[in-house]
């Protein structure tokens, strides 16, 4: 489903990413891990489609299309959902209205009619039991005025309304408190299907009790250093990251040997 | 933030500036043959108008004194707008469709005029009215229909022209004109007085609650005519209306003056609610022609327990100066102004309010939304005045604007004055700028860049469209559109 191969990608000229090779397919969980500052955001915001990142060299593939030719809105159409580390707030506007838009524009890049408003009601609220979120808050304003862990679990609300193909989970489990950790946790297992893809960036390999992931990345200094299975978050978790860094530093003094 | 990030955001800033490219769909020319005063203005053209009107003696009187008034006085020069001086002599006073429509027979009205009023969005034909709409359309200077008339006399409302109005109840018009505002108030009241040529007028007896929203229609189409036109409401005893107002005009390359006067007045226990969406040409992405837009509506809550709410959205004309205003003289009266106004290209618009507290325990609130695009200038001016009488007013401002790109402006000037100690008044202002973030994140929710902006837009003037009748509201929304169109990217 997603093939990221070699991607090199600066922002304003800095160099962040520096050849990461990811392969994720069609009913898979992959969890990222790695310490701050190594790139994890930044992959994500690439495969979404922010402005402001150049690929300097390499690719990303999502369903066998070259992404770079997709604006973010068409590469959202597509199937591709971010939630965000930081949600942001958009004041005035309400989360049934966000969302309704943004079912009605994906329907429309399909072909498909707008979906009328009894059946949107319905699905929201349906939704919003999963993540047990309160009806209250369809009609607030998205985000604003939300704590951190109620805009966490209203990108999972979000995720579960459009459901995408691809879901990039950045730091969602951030500011959990314990149960809303697993009322989220329930969320996305509930959403995971043999036709859905899941990459989650965690710190915590107490998210991966949850949602136990098929494969574990450490990204660290740019590339995935290391991979691995569930086991691999244990390992981290005792350990921390910094016997890996020898890894990347010997990959970088193999590069320099190449060239 | 990096000093690149910032870097980029502002020139992201900048691109913002394409966001708003609008075009003007109520830009045509209606071609009907009309019967229009060469330009110029002196004492022989208000008797003319007058004339033409066939008004009573006491209304000559009332112009005559109002233009005298007038020629010795100055232009106002304090507002935050800078334009070209007026030739007030190359302006022609009076204008109306050479057949003069009969009001009681549609047959009558030219097709023409209909035809633009239907292309405007104005369904004349009372079937196909939506609920609850009677509309006063007035083309140029006159008054072309009043819809709705007899459902509305037999609730006792008086809905119809005020030229119709200075004949019919001539004491109402003795009583209540220029009762709240002054003809020698400002310039452009004083010149307003002496040559309005019609408008609207609404009278609602004691404890009528007025059976169905009330709207006229402005259309200017004369080339190098002033519209000048005059509303006057009055709400009895318990009574209540709520009033649209709607404005467009042809697009055209010189400048066209608007110069209205609107008067409210709401006796005890009596709501005025007054809307507008005004959407006169604004002139060209350079400034090329537009719609001076000079105008003075107030209100006086003259009861105890009276209220009066304006509420207006601002996206037409390359000029506004308006200030709505209410003085509060009933005991525990409110009042209330809720505003949107969009500047782009290079319109400017200097507008705001004035609440003046004279009963006790008065209140008064103002949310006014500014929103600046391309070299569009937007200056709130509000002012609060406590008067020593006034125990325990209140009131609240929030004034926040909304900038796109970097080449608009926002400026906001909130006067006080507070005479009286027992007061309490608060105020809030924002700047804000539509966030890389905030696209970035309704994008990924699969919105198009355009669809973003406007949903951030819409957002950020909810407060006041809150505050519109549902079709206003509606259609206030599809004209910031229109303005954002060809938005970002
Ligand atoms: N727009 C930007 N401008 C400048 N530097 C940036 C920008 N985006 C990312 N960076 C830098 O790139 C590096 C990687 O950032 P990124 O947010 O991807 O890290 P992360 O792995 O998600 O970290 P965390 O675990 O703290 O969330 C950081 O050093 C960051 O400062
Ligand atoms: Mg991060």
């Amino acid at each position: 489903m997603l093939k990221v191969t070699n991607l090199h990608v600066s922002v304003f000229g800095t160099s962040i990413l520096k050849g990461v090779d990811l392969e994720v397919n069609a009913g898979e969980v992959h969890a990222i891990m790695g310490p701050n500052g190594s790139g994890k955001s930044t992959l994500s915001n690439v495969i979404a489609g922010r402005d402001g990142y150049e690929i300097t060299e390499g690719s990303i593939e999502y369903m066998g299309k070259d992404l770079s030719e997709l604006e973010a809105e068409e590469r959202a159409c597509e199937g591709i959902f971010l939630a965000f580390q930081y949600p942001v707030e958009i004041p005035g506007v309400s989360n049934m209205a966000m969302l309704k838009a943004a079912i009605n524009s994906m329907r429309k890049h399909r072909g498909e009619k707008e979906m009328t408003a009894g059946d949107f009601l319905k699905l929201i609220r349906e939704r919003a039991d999963l993540v047990e979120m309160k009806h209250e808050f369809l009609k607030r304003s998205v985000n604003e005025g939300f704590s951190g862990g109620e805009k966490k679990r209203n990108e999972i609300l979000q995720m579960a309304m459009l459901e995408p193909k691809l879901a990039l989970l950045d730091e969602t489990d951030s500011g959990l408190d314990i149960d809303a950790l697993k009322i989220v946790s329930q969320g996305v297992n509930a959403l995971r299907s043999p036709d859905r893809a899941m990459v989650l960036v965690t710190h915590y390999q107490r998210l991966l009790d949850y949602i136990i992931p098929d494969h574990v990345h450490v990204l660290a200094g740019g590339r995935i250093v290391k991979s691995g299975d569930k086991s691999l978050a244990l390992e981290l978790e005792e350990k921390g990251y910094s016997w890996l860094e020898g890894g990347t530093n010997a990959a970088a003094s193999l590069e320099q040997v190449a060239n | 933030m990096s000093e690149a990030l910032e870097q980029e955001l502002n020139e992201k800033n900048r691109d913002l500036k394409d966001l708003v490219k609008r075009e003007y769909k109520e830009g045509f020319v209606t071609d009907v043959e009309s019967d229009t005063f060469e330009p110029g203005l002196n004492e022989d053209v208000v008797r003319r108008i007058s004339a033409k009107k066939n008004e009573p003696e006491f209304m000559l009187e009332y112009r005559l004194k109002a233009f005298r008034r007038w020629q010795k006085m100055k232009e106002p020069d304090w507002a935050h707008i800078d334009y070209p001086k007026i030739d007030f002599q190359k302006i022609a006073y009076y204008s109306a469709p050479k057949e003069m429509p009969k009001l009681d027979s549609l047959d009558q009205v030219d097709p023409k005029i209909l035809e633009t009023y239907e292309k405007l969005g104005i369904p004349l034909y009372e079937q196909k009215l939506l609920a609850n709409v009677a509309v006063d359309a007035v083309f140029d200077s006159v008054s072309v229909r009043t819809t709705f008339r007899e459902t509305l006399s037999e609730a006792g409302v008086i809905f119809m022209p005020i030229s119709e109005a200075v004949h019919e109840h001539p004491e109402l018009i003795k009583k209540y004109l220029s009762s709240v505002v002054p003809v020698q108030d400002n310039y452009y009241t004083a010149l307003n007085s002496a040559v309005f040529s019609d408008g609207s007028f609404v009278y609602i007896p004691p404890g009528v609650r007025c059976p169905m929203e009330l709207s006229t229609y402005f259309r200017i189409n004369e080339m190098n005519t002033g519209q000048f036109e005059r509303t006057l409401i009055i709400a009895d005893e318990g009574a209540y209306v709520s009033y649209l107002e709607g404005c467009t005009a042809p697009q055209r390359d010189e400048n066209q003056l608007h110069a209205a006067v609107v008067e409210l007045v709401a006796h005890k226990d009596a709501e005025i609610k007054y809307s507008t969406v005004q959407n006169w040409y604004p002139g060209d992405e350079n400034g090329k022609g537009g719609i001076f837009n000079f105008v003075t509506k107030r209100g006086v809550c003259k009861g105890d327990n009276s209220k009066i709410s304006w509420t207006q959205v601002e996206t037409g004309s390359a000029i506004t100066w308006k200030y709505p205003s209410v003085v509060l003289q009933g005991d525990n009266s409110v009042g209330e102004f809720y505003s949107v106004a969009l500047t782009h290209n290079k319109q400017q618009a200097d507008t705001g309010t004035k609440m003046i507290h004279m009963g006790k325990n008065t209140s008064s609130t103002i949310i006014s939304k500014g929103i600046s695009a391309g070299h569009g200038q937007n200056t709130y001016r509000g002012l609060v005045k406590i008067l020593k009488g006034a125990d325990n007013a209140r009131n609240f401002s929030q004034c926040d604007s909304l900038l796109m790109g970097d080449r608009c402006g926002a400026h906001t000037f909130p006067y006080m004055e507070v005479q009286n100690p027992s007061a309490n008044l608060e105020h809030e202002a924002t700047t804000s700028k539509i966030s890389e973030d905030q696209l970035f994140y309704l994008k990924q929710r699969g919105l198009s860049e355009e669809a973003a902006v406007s949903m951030i837009v819409n957002g950020f003037c909810k407060e006041v469209f809150r505050e519109l009748p549902m079709e206003f509201a509606v259609e206030a929304q599809k004209l910031l559109d229109i303005s954002l169109e060809g938005a970002v990217g």
